[in-house]
C-alpha cells in the first residue's frame, strides 16, 4: 500500500508548466493528500481564478501517480482557503530567485491606494534600485520590473494575500 | 424563483461580460504592457465566471454546466448589469468602466467572503485577492488620465459622464438578494454603496474629475433587459457553440 509520504515525494516530481523550476509542492497548491486503500486523492487549489495551468497540473499529477503505479488517483480542486504566496515554500523562493524571478515581497495592503512603494531586489545583481514596469506580466502570477543598475528586465512573482 | 441560482448567475454574468469586453483588447492595447494587463485581468474575470456559472448550474439542479450557461442562453436570460456590457470605445472609457466596477466588486466580495453559503464564500474569498489588484490598476489609470493632458482629461471626463448613468444599477436590490439575506445565506449589503462612493470620490478627486450632477439612472440588466450592445457580444461569444454544437478542444 502506498503511503502519504510517498505520494508527497512523487508530487515533488510534478512541475508548474509555466515556471518549470517549481514543483506543485514548492508552489503550495497541493493542500492535502488523502490515501485510501491502493489509491489516493490529491487536493489542490488554484493560484488565480483563471490560471490556465491548473488543468495541466491536474493532468500532470494524475499522469505522474499513474507512472508511479498509483492507479486511479483523483485530483480535487478546492477554492477555500484561497491560495496565497505565503504558501510558497522557502525552497521554492530560492529556486525562483536562481531562475531569475524575484520572489514575493511583503507588499502591504493593496487596497491602500497611495501607499509607499515597496522594494523588489533585482534577482540578478541584488540591487534595490528597481522599477515597476507593469503590475501584470507574462502570467497571472507575475509583475514586470526592471533593474536600474544592471538594466536587466525581470519577472517578479507578485504577492497575493 | 430559485434565488441562489439567480444571485450566482448575476455575479457570474457580470464577470463573464466584463471579462469578454477586456479580452477584446487582446492585440489592440495602446502599449504592450497594457495589452498584457488587460488580458490578464480578463483571464481573472473569465476564471471567476467559470466558478460562478458552474455553481449557478449546481444551484439550479437541472444539469446545466458553466459552459452551457455561458454559451447557450438567449439575451434575456443574461442578468449582468448594463455597465459591464458597454463598449470599450477607447482606453480611457475602458479604464473608467473598469474602475467604477472594481470599486463595487471589492466591497461586495469583502462581504460575500463571510457568506454562510460556503461555496459563494469560497469564490468571493478567492476573487477578492484579484479584485484588489484590478482596482489598483484601474484607479491608477483614471488618475493618470484625468490629471494628465488636456486631451486625456477631456476624454475621460466624457467617459465618466456617459458611464455614470449605469452605476446606480450596481446597487439594484430585489427579492432575490433580500431573500438570501433574510435566509442568512449571504451577509447584509448595508453600507456597500457608501463604501463604493467613498472610493469613487477619493479617486475622482485625485484625478481632477467631476461627478455628473444628474442622478438619472438606467436599470434593467438584472431583469434581463439589456442595451443593444449585449446582442453583439453574444454573437461573438456564442458563435462557435452555435455553429458547431458541443465543440470541444
Amino acid at each position: 500500500m502506498v503511503t502519504e509520504k510517498e505520494i508527497w515525494g512523487y508530487l515533488e516530481e510534478v512541475f508548474d508548466p509555466e515556471i518549470p523550476v517549481l514543483t506543485v509542492v514548492d508552489l503550495g497548491v497541493v493542500r492535502e493528500v488523502i490515501v485510501k486503500d491502493d489509491t489516493c486523492k490529491v487536493v489542490i487549489t488554484p493560484t488565480y481564478s483563471g490560471c490556465p495551468a491548473m488543468k495541466r497540473m491536474e493532468d500532470d499529477i494524475k499522469e505522474k501517480l499513474e507512472e508511479k503505479g498509483v492507479k486511479g488517483a483523483e485530483v480535487e480542486l478546492v477554492l477555500s482557503p484561497a491560495w496565497t504566496t505565503d504558501w510558497l515554500t522557502e525552497n521554492g523562493r530560492e529556486k525562483l530567485k536562481e531562475y531569475g524571478i524575484a520572489p514575493p515581497e511583503d507588499e502591504g495592503d493593496k487596497s491602500v491606494l497611495f501607499a509607499k512603494p515597496f522594494v523588489v531586489p533585482c534577482p540578478q545583481c541584488n540591487s534595490k534600485n528597481t522599477k515597476l514596469i507593469s503590475q501584470f506580466g507574462s502570467t497571472s502570477c507575475k509583475a514586470h520590473y526592471q533593474c536600474q543598475d544592471c538594466l536587466e528586465p525581470f519577472d517578479y512573482f507578485k504577492c497575493l494575500r | 424563483m430559485n434565488s441562489l441560482f439567480e444571485y450566482t448567475l448575476r455575479l457570474g454574468d457580470d464577470s463573464l461580460m466584463i471579462g469578454h469586453r477586456l479580452s477584446e483588447w487582446c492585440g489592440h492595447g495602446p502599449i504592450l504592457e497594457e495589452d498584457i494587463a488587460m488580458t490578464n485581468i480578463a483571464l481573472d474575470f473569465v476564471g471567476q465566471a467559470t466558478s460562478l456559472l458552474e455553481l449557478a448550474g449546481k444551484f439550479e439542479g437541472k444539469g446545466r454546466s458553466g459552459d452551457d450557461l455561458a454559451f447557450l442562453r438567449f439575451d434575456r436570460d443574461y442578468k449582468n448589469v448594463l455597465l459591464v456590457e458597454q463598449p470599450n470605445v477607447d482606453f480611457g472609457v475602458t479604464m473608467m468602466r473598469q474602475f467604477l466596477f472594481d470599486a463595487y466588486r471589492k466591497p461586495l466580495f469583502e462581504r460575500l467572503q463571510y457568506a454562510s453559503n460556503k461555496e459563494i464564500a469560497a469564490i468571493a474569498e478567492k476573487s477578492l485577492k484579484e479584485t484588489k489588484y484590478h482596482l489598483r490598476h484601474s484607479s491608477e489609470w483614471v488618475i493618470r488620465l484625468g490629471d494628465g493632458t488636456e486631451e486625456s482629461h477631456t476624454r475621460i471626463q466624457e467617459a465618466l459622464d456617459n458611464l455614470w448613468r449605469y452605476t446606480g444599477e450596481l446597487f439594484y436590490s430585489d427579492d432575490v438578494d433580500k431573500e438570501l439575506i433574510a435566509a442568512g445565506e449571504i451577509p447584509s449589503m448595508d453600507g456597500l454603496e457608501k463604501e463604493w462612493r467613498q472610493t469613487v470620490n477619493e479617486v475622482l478627486a485625485e484625478a481632477t474629475l467631476k461627478i455628473p450632477e444628474s442622478d438619472w439612472q438606467f436599470d434593467g440588466g438584472r431583469k434581463g433587459m439589456h442595451s443593444e450592445h449585449l446582442g453583439y457580444i453574444l454573437t461573438e461569444l456564442q458563435y462557435m457553440q452555435r455553429a458547431y454544437p458541443g465543440l470541444e478542444w
